[in-house]
């Protein structure tokens, strides 16, 4: 069950990371800090399919650690799930063409193997 | 709202301007992920330990666990993460992000250490060595890579 669990936290987070990350492109960048713009910022996202779409998938996910974390040990879901990293840098740079040059595959890598040394 | 609309008056803000807004933008809404996601976590792992837990299928089980006070906290937290994580990818890569952000991991720890006095094994600080490693070779390339627009977004 709980590898059952890990890729119910992994490939949900991963659907749900690419579609928001699609849908914030799409939308645009946030450059005003006034109460308006938030305001239609918050009211685009609403309205906005990509993150509406990727929303249940991230709760998904969510609800899927809170169990694994229930059920297993940091030291076990930590690492298990770490793994995303790696899946979602590859999603980013065929799907949502990224351009992902050696520093960032480095720095995913990097920070991947850290986490699973900090869990151990 | 991506499309900045100039007023008369105003300085037209000069490649250097922009640069340093985006430096000091990015540094801010990352640091309010990073603090929402281990804050979070932390609110989440204590309610979760402490008699909130949930160990099957069952709808209700999970449910219940949303009422407990320290998972109340963890999932406000988290809305707070998901949001600022979503105004940090309007402007900034996905494989930018998750790196950068993965410093939570390194705040928590030192939180650890500092507030909790945890040991810290020679595996651990291999680890934080890793992530600090990671996070400054993707902090320094560009935040985003792609047309504001997202045209070229499937």
């Amino acid at each position: 069950m709980r590898w059952l669990l890990v890729a119910l936290v992994v490939i949900p987070g991963t659907i749900g990371d690419v579609l928001n990350s699609a849908g914030m492109k799409r939308q645009g960048e946030l450059d005003e800090w006034s109460l308006r713009a938030l305001g239609r910022f918050g009211w685009d996202i609403l309205h906005n399919w990509y993150i509406l779409v990727g929303l249940p998938a991230m709760a998904l996910s969510f609800f899927a650690l809170m169990a694994l974390l229930s059920t297993t040990t940091i030291s076990f879901a930590v690492p298990a799930t770490a793994s995303s990293f790696i899946l979602e840098t590859a999603m980013a740079k065929y799907w949502l063409k990224e351009k992902v040059d050696w520093h960032r595959w480095a720095g995913s890598i990097l920070v991947a193997i850290g986490i699973v040394l900090l869990a151990l | 709202m991506s499309q900045r609309v100039e007023q008369p008056g105003r300085p037209i803000p000069t490649a250097d301007t922009r640069s340093y807004h985006l430096i000091v933008k990015t540094t801010i809404v990352a640091l309010i992920v990073m603090a929402t996601n281990s804050f979070g976590n932390y609110a989440l792992k204590l309610g979760l330990s402490g008699g909130a837990g949930v160990s099957s299928w069952a709808p209700m089980p999970y449910i219940r666990a949303l009422f407990h006070p320290w998972v109340i906290v963890g999932v406000l937290l988290m809305l707070g993460w998901f949001l600022s994580r979503l105004v940090l990818l309007s402007w900034a890569d996905l494989s930018y992000v998750l790196p950068v952000t993965a410093f939570s991991y390194v705040l928590s720890a030192a939180l650890g250490i500092t507030l909790l006095d945890e040991s810290v094994s020679q595996v651990h600080w291999a680890g934080i060595c890793l992530i600090t490693v990671g996070v400054a070779l993707t902090i320094f390339t560009r935040p985003g890579t792609t047309p504001p627009t997202g045209s070229e977004v499937p």
